[in-house]
């Protein structure tokens, strides 16, 4: 049965969903429009230098996978849209760490999301959201946003600056609960709470410091001064700690990490990390190793 | 052919699935809303895969997935996250990599 007759098939038997590429005109947006690119090749480096830490996965910057579409290039720590390697799916319920550039004026147009923990830290310049639910909302750097997607949500993202680009971090985390009710929420953080020690920015619990999401993760942020160094101990037992160094350079117990790289670990309760250049941002990433 | 079922009760996303997996070439979607339709496509077609989308009740993803591999015991039923053109595709392939 060729397409044709397959989609007639179903139409002419029963009053369910179709959608070709003309009926969806209406929700066309950049992203989902963009072209498949060439299946990006092995990269997925075992960690088999480390002596102290064997339960590592070290994703090095260039080796990410990259898509650059004009108003938008993004670096895919995970497989994401056209990038697919199947080496590279998730940490654990990290599915996705999107290190995105936006133009000046440029932005995401309307697209869905559903079932999905949606974190968003700016590094640089102002990202304007606006929602099905409602929420139209500016965030920039010192902020964190977060959707839970749930039973779904449509939203916007623009870079709200008309002369500079707008950075920043969009992280998807699986849900511990499917279907739950969309939430939006964005919060400002004190950056100099982060200065030499870690600042918690997201938790599973409303009650705590930082957004809250479905999922037992904590997500903290760190600026630290050359040869500073802090320890991180998991919350709990089971997860697996992703690293991800936004600025400079750090070393994780004998590994050494540079900008943009990512390193996950697992069957571990602490580690300590060390700045090995002056202003050094990392983000960890807390979160269960299993989707239950 | 690749033919997928999607079935989710958010009729916006459903279309925006549908549009993404139907832009593909050698893949073919059909979707549906309720569990009643899904039934009634899953008989009438071959599908290779089902996605289970967004807003289905636990005992409907259950009953679903009882009824399909009673009927055609390969398929493929995986639950879709994200709603876009995110991460379909991947799970998609991914799928049938496995």
């Amino acid at each position: 049965m060729d397409r044709k007759d397959f989609i007639k098939k179903g139409l002419m038997r029963t009053g369910m969903f179709v959608a070709s590429a003309a009926m969806g005109e209406v929700l066309k947006n950049d992203i989902d429009e963009i072209k498949e690119l060439e299946p990006v090749g092995f990269n997925h480096l075992p960690n088999t230098e480390s002596k102290v830490l064997e339960n590592t996965v070290l994703h090095k910057a260039n080796t990410r996978g990259h898509a650059s579409h004009g108003w938008l290039d993004s670096h895919h720590t995970f497989s994401f849209a056209n990038y697919h390697n199947p080496e590279r799916m998730h940490f654990g319920v990290l599915r996705v760490l999107n290190d995105d550039r936006v133009d000046a004026g440029m932005g995401f147009g309307r697209h869905p999301h559903d079932n999905m923990e949606i974190i968003s830290i700016p590094l640089e310049g102002d990202l304007e959201h606006q929602d099905s639910m409602g929420n139209t909302a500016v965030i920039r750097k010192g902020d964190i946003q977060v959707m839970s997607a749930g039973t779904g949500i449509f939203h916007s993202e623009y870079n709200k600056n008309k002369d500079r680009l707008t950075k920043f971090l969009q992280i998807w985390v699986y849900p511990n609960k499917r279907n739950v009710t969309p939430r939006y929420d964005q919060i400002t953080l004190n950056q100099s709470d982060r200065h030499n020690k870690l600042q918690q920015i997201l938790s599973p619990n409303s009650d705590d410091e930082g957004v809250w999401i479905n999922q037992d993760a904590w997500f903290h942020l760190g600026t630290f001064d050359k040869d500073a160094n802090a320890e991180y101990s998991l919350k709990k037992s089971g997860n697996g700690i992703y690293a991800f160094v936004i600025k400079g350079d750090f070393s994780i117990g004998n590994i050494a990490l540079n900008e943009r790289d990512g390193l996950g670990i697992w069957d571990t309760s602490a580690i300590d990390i060390t700045a090995n250049s002056q202003d050094a941002e990392i983000l960890l990433m807390e979160v269960p190793m299993s989707l239950k | 052919m690749i033919k997928i079922l999607y079935v989710g009760r958010h009729a916006e996303i459903t279309e925006t699935v549908l549009r993404l997996i139907n832009a593909r070439e050698n893949w073919l979607g059909l979707g549906a809303a309720t569990d009643f339709d899904a039934v009634s496509l899953f008989a009438q077609n071959d599908f290779d895969i089902v996605l289970l989308g967004c807003g289905l009740p636990d005992e409907s993803e259950r009953d679903l997935s009882g009824i399909f591999r009673a009927q055609k015991p390969e398929i493929i039923i995986i639950p879709h996250y994200g709603g876009g053109s995110g991460l379909l595709a991947n799970e998609i392939l991914s799928a049938l990599s496995q």
